[in-house]
């Protein structure tokens, strides 16, 4: 047989060929196949081309094609071809068909047609070309159209037919399992067929099959056995040998599906035993495909049931592998004995200069596959030679998506097995310079966490042990110009955590150290908010332990900077810091409690600590809670509210009511500001008398207040006729005097002072006579201790959120949508829900502050706010109807009235927030 | 299952791609050029397999042709690569002698030829003889 112009192309064709051949370069190339396509674009479309003619355009579309340019003109005749009846432009036709169209093709649905014909035809050759399409073209929504057509040729005289029959089952069936289903008993019977191509071919679609689901063929082992037995001992017709080997393609496959059949299953494994015995006695490892066949052998060993014998063998021909010169073998060799360690892991000992030659290979593929074998086998006893090796090698690669996983790997094996603390803490810093910023971020949570819960639970020496370790290496590792910035952040949470806890290092030292980090990285707000609130923990603890704080002078430039930052969030936490190094020793300790990260939190979200105190107030005469539906004569704002719990419910048919809701939208942001400005100076008085302990309050308000101001102020002249809106609701409904029915007149005004509320009911239950006679003056001197517990609050917020983001491993960046920059979202890292356990916590150290209070509980119930604050938060795209009404059946109790009317007021202002979110933001931090 | 099957010369000119799972057209593109890279400079000593994205690539050296083949992670490489010597045993026999110039001008003889070989990503017939018969079929029809 010639090879070239032997089956009639024309000149033409063969110069185009020759020409390509010869181009010196691509531009050459191309411009030789537009050309060319220019041409057939003419010639084809011209009228009555002959047949012959035809079929060698399609050839060199394809040609075309092949070298990377699009020929779509000339796929509708490719497609016209496949109808022609001569056989030879037939196969063309299909062969063009089958490169050219993708899965979703419009044209597919034109040839549909023409393959049913086809596969119906006399001549097996037709039959054949039409199923070659099939497995191609056929896709979900095409598949009943052909499938009955399909299923008897499973029974055509030509065995070439069934096994393209069977093929094309088999595509059907990962296409679309549910719409072969029926079928599948087909495969059991082309299994037996005679032909031993047709039975090769079956045992494709039963591998899937079997991996799917191994129970349901079991039955089929001994068959399958039976095969194998005939196929090794030489059977099968001599065609099928290669290179002295019966039939070795069949060999495997059979092997990978007994693999499968025999796992875990002794009763199954045992009649493999025998003729897996055979199989390797008679495999002479001189060519490839005899070790491809050994190869599968101990796959198949190591996953069947474990036979001893069978085992040695296995350990022997992978010890041939390793010691062969071939790359090939030695892939193969580390290959099995990543499997055989498995069954017995003492076997790698007798390799080990085998395998780290194979480590220090310059193949590449070599290296990583000993490597995933490496990490197969470590122990506690080898765990520093190989990540140190891996971490050698880490440094090397420049495949990113390798590289993190490498990483990742050499993280997961120090944590498992790291021999001593200070080992482990240098793993992760190399880890974390050399991977840089590819390092997963679940990685660096997982590390604080680590550090901050510790290895052993009950040996609290070791965990401050680990984490002076930590520290110094930190301190030491800080000189590192190129740090990334996630180690950063983990280094800067660590020394503001334990920085200063062992005593070894000074506050003023650590707090250098941060703010050198903060210059170093001007740009990276994430690792700025990570320092700044590391040094505002530095400082509350030293102001905890009763020492004085010494700020340095690039510490302050460095808070004043970030106080006037375009990050909110950045500012926030300068301000809070500001704010802190005010507050007396006991506060700062309730606030910032030492080493509190990986406390829980929880919230007792059904206020059942309130129903004492509801009782109590009950019996002192206090009316008790009238659900708003009964409630007679409801003004403008609850018929809002009804409104809305309306519209939550069912369908409204008429029109929206235009102006109500403005104005009550309005309302709130203004009473919380005029409640921390306005009262600012009666505070002082009222709050002294109530609890002693907060000395400096009064400037901590008046940053706030300043902080504030300015927007604010302005809005107080509004409160004044808001305020009877709102109170004139529930107060003059109910009894004046009672605590209850106070906070819920109150209530009602908006959220905020919804917190004043609560810390009064505190102090109405302590001092419940001073709260009578002064309503106004009681609720001030609260309203001041709201304004330095939002600021608390908003510290432990940062504090705790930070700690949250790191027990919960999760990422800050994919967390809330908050209008927020990232560094914001790393403080509220978590949806309401998560949010809400942190933010919990400040008010319950509001408990420790107010002191003389005795009822505890009611305190928690301001920290109780927070969450649901949060949810209003996250919820204002949507709308606060939906909320009012989840929150609404949260709180079903009768007796807690106050509760419910607060949750509605501040409902009613949580709608400001979308109109001007930074005040919002401002408020609540 | 095998991903796609790629015949290159030296300079990365594709002389016959065959996919097996849909790809778009500037994938493939990437996916030779790709491919290419990765073999064409391997020392001859080292393995005949590479990594390639979440497969790996078995591919083998006749004169000037690489053949390359992708297959799942978990599939034998060995048997692979004698499969890719049995197509090559195949061309031979059927173009006796086969040189890259057969390759070229009758690259739509060399797809049918694989048609008869590999269907739908899997081997399908591992006879030789009934190949070469099949195609002498074919041959007369013409």
């Amino acid at each position: 047989m010639s090879s070239q112009g032997g089956w009639g192309q024309s000149k033409d064709f063969l110069d185009l060929v020759k020409s390509i051949g010869e181009a010196r370069s691509k531009a050459e190339e191309d411009r030789i196949i537009l050309r060319e396509l220019e041409a057939l674009r003419r010639r084809i479309a011209e009228p009555d081309v002959p047949r012959r003619r035809m079929k060698e355009y399609i050839t060199r579309l394809v040609y075309a094609e092949m070298l990377g340019h699009d020929a779509s003109f000339g796929y509708i005749h490719a497609v016209k071809m496949t109808h022609d009846n001569a056989l030879p432009l037939k196969r063309t036709g299909y062969l063009a068909v089958t490169l050219f169209l993708s899965e979703d093709h419009d044209l597919i649905i034109l040839i549909v047609n023409t393959i049913q014909k086809d596969l119906r035809s006399d001549n097996y050759l037709v039959v054949c070309a039409a199923l070659t399409a099939v497995c191609k073209l056929i896709t979900e929504d095409t598949i009943p159209a052909v499938l009955p057509l399909v299923v008897d040729l499973l029974a055509h005289r030509k065995e070439a037919v069934r096994k393209k029959a069977v093929m094309a089952l088999h595509r059907f069936y990962q296409r679309s399992p549910a719409s072969v289903t029926h079928l599948l008993p087909n495969f059991r019977k082309t299994l037996c067929d005679n032909d031993p191509g047709v039975m090769g071919a079956t045992l494709c679609p039963l591998f899937d099959l079997i991996t799917a689901d191994a129970n349901s063929y079991k039955d089929l082992l001994v068959s399958f056995v039976r095969i194998l037995k005939q196929v090794a001992e030489r059977n099968l017709p001599k065609t099928y040998d290669y290179h002295q080997m019966p039939a070795p393609f069949i060999l495997i496959k059979l092997l990978k599906i007994l693999a499968l059949l025999g796992s875990g299953d002794k009763q199954a494994s045992e009649h493999i035993y025998n003729v897996l015995g055979d199989i390797i006695r008679k495999c002479e490892p001189s060519s490839n495909i005899y070790n491809a066949v050994l190869y599968e052998c101990i796959c198949c060993i190591s996953s069947i049931y474990p036979n001893a014998k069978l085992l040695e063998a296995a350990a022997e021909a992978t010890s041939k592998f390793l010691k062969s010169d071939s790359h090939n073998l030695k892939y193969m060799g580390i290959d099995t004995l990543g499997r055989l360690i498995k069954i017995s892991p003492d076997i790698a000992e007798e390799h080990q200069l085998a395998v780290i030659d194979c480590l220090e290979d310059p193949d590449d593929t070599l290296k990583r596959k000993t490597f995933e074998l490496l990490y197969k086998m470590t122990k506690s006893t080898n765990v520093e030679v190989i990540v140190d090796h891996t971490i050698d090698y880490m440094i090397n690669i420049n495949d990113n998506h390798y590289k993190t996983e490498i990483a990742s790997r050499c993280v997961e094996l120090a944590e498992q097995f790291a021999p001593t603390n200070q080992w482990f803490i240098q793993t992760m810093n190399k880890v974390f310079e050399h991977g840089g910023d590819l390092v997963n971020v679940r990685v660096a949570h997982n590390l604080m966490r680590l550090i901050a819960q510790g290895f052993s639970e009950d040996e609290e020496g070791a965990d401050s042990q680990l984490r002076s370790s930590a520290v110094d290496s930190y301190i030491c590792i800080l000189g590192d110009p190129k740090l990334p910035s996630l180690f950063l952040q983990v280094i800067c949470w660590v020394l503001g955590e334990y920085g200063t806890v062992d005593g070894k290092y000074s506050a003023s030292y650590i707090m250098g150290k941060l703010c050198d980090v903060t210059e170093a990285h001007l740009c990276d707000d994430t690792v700025k908010a990570y320092a700044i609130s590391a040094i505002m923990k530095i400082c509350a603890f030293e102001i905890a332990a009763g020492r004085k704080v010494e700020i340095l002078p690039e510490c302050q430039s460095l808070i004043h900077e970030l106080s006037a930052s375009h990050s909110t969030d950045l500012q926030q936490r300068a301000y809070e810091l500001q704010a802190l190094l005010c507050l007396d020793c006991r506060t700062v300790e309730s606030v910032m409690p030492l080493d509190a990260s990986c406390e829980v939190l929880e919230v007792d979200k059904n206020l059942s600590f309130l129903n004492d105190f509801i009782q109590e107030s009950i019996e002192k005469g206090s009316s008790p809670y009238i659900p708003e539906s009964e409630r007679p004569g409801m003004s403008s704002v609850s018929n809002f509210r009804r409104q809305n719990e309306a519209s939550s419910h069912m369908l409204r048919f008429e029109a929206y009511g235009l102006p109500k809701p403005s104005p009550a939208h309005l309302i709130p942001q203004v009473s919380v500001s005029t409640s921390t400005s306005n009262l600012v100076p009666v505070t002082e008085a009222s709050y002294y008398r109530e609890s002693s302990q907060a000395s400096k309050v009064p400037s901590v308000t008046d940053a706030s207040s300043a902080d504030l101001g300015t927007k604010l102020r302005l809005d107080g002249v509004q409160r004044k006729w808001g305020w009877p809106t709102y109170s004139s609701s529930g107060q003059s409904s109910t009894s004046s005097t009672n605590g209850v029915s106070h906070v819920d007149g109150v209530s009602a005004q908006s959220r905020d002072t919804l917190y004043d509320s609560r810390r009064q009911q505190s102090e109405v239950s302590a001092e419940k006579q001073k709260l009578a006679a002064s309503l106004f003056g009681a609720s001030s001197g609260k309203t001041v201790k709201r304004a330095t517990s939002t600021h608390r609050a908003t510290k432990g917020n940062t504090g705790n959120a930070e700690r949250m983001a790191v027990s919960t491993a999760i990422n800050p960046e994919t967390s809330t949508e908050k209008a927020a920059p990232p560094p914001d979202l790393l403080d509220l890292s978590d949806d309401a829900a998560p949010t809400s356990t942190p933010t919990a916590d400040p008010f319950q150290h509001l408990q420790v502050l107010i002191g003389a209070t005795p009822v505890d509980n009611t305190v928690k119930a301001v920290g109780l706010e927070s969450p649901n604050l949060m949810a209003f938060y996250t919820d204002i795209p949507s709308g606060s109807r939906k909320t009012t009404s989840t929150i609404h059946s949260a709180v079903p109790s009768i007796k807690k009235a106050p509760l419910q009317n607060d949750e509605t007021a501040r409902r009613v202002c949580v709608n400001p927030t979308g109109n001007n979110p930074n005040l919002f933001r401002d408020l609540l931090g | 299952m095998i991903r796609f099957i790629l015949l290159q010369n030296r300079q990365g000119k594709t002389r016959l791609a065959k996919y097996y799972v849909p790809l778009e057209e500037s994938e493939k593109h990437k996916v030779e050029y790709e491919v290419h890279r990765l073999v064409v400079n391997r020392d001859p000593k080292f393995t005949n397999f590479v990594e390639f994205r979440t497969h790996k690539v078995i591919y083998r050296r006749y004169a000037g042709l690489f053949f390359s083949m992708c297959v799942d992670i978990t599939d034998n490489e060995l048997a692979y690569l004698e499969c890719i010597h049995l197509f090559v045993e195949i061309l031979d026999h059927f173009f006796s002698n086969v040189c890259e110039l057969d390759l070229v001008f009758n690259f739509h003889k060399v797809y049918l030829i694989l048609d008869e070989f590999i269907l739908a990503g899997e081997i399908q017939e591992t006879s030789k003889k009934a190949i070469i018969e099949r195609m002498g079929e074919l041959e007369k029809q013409e």
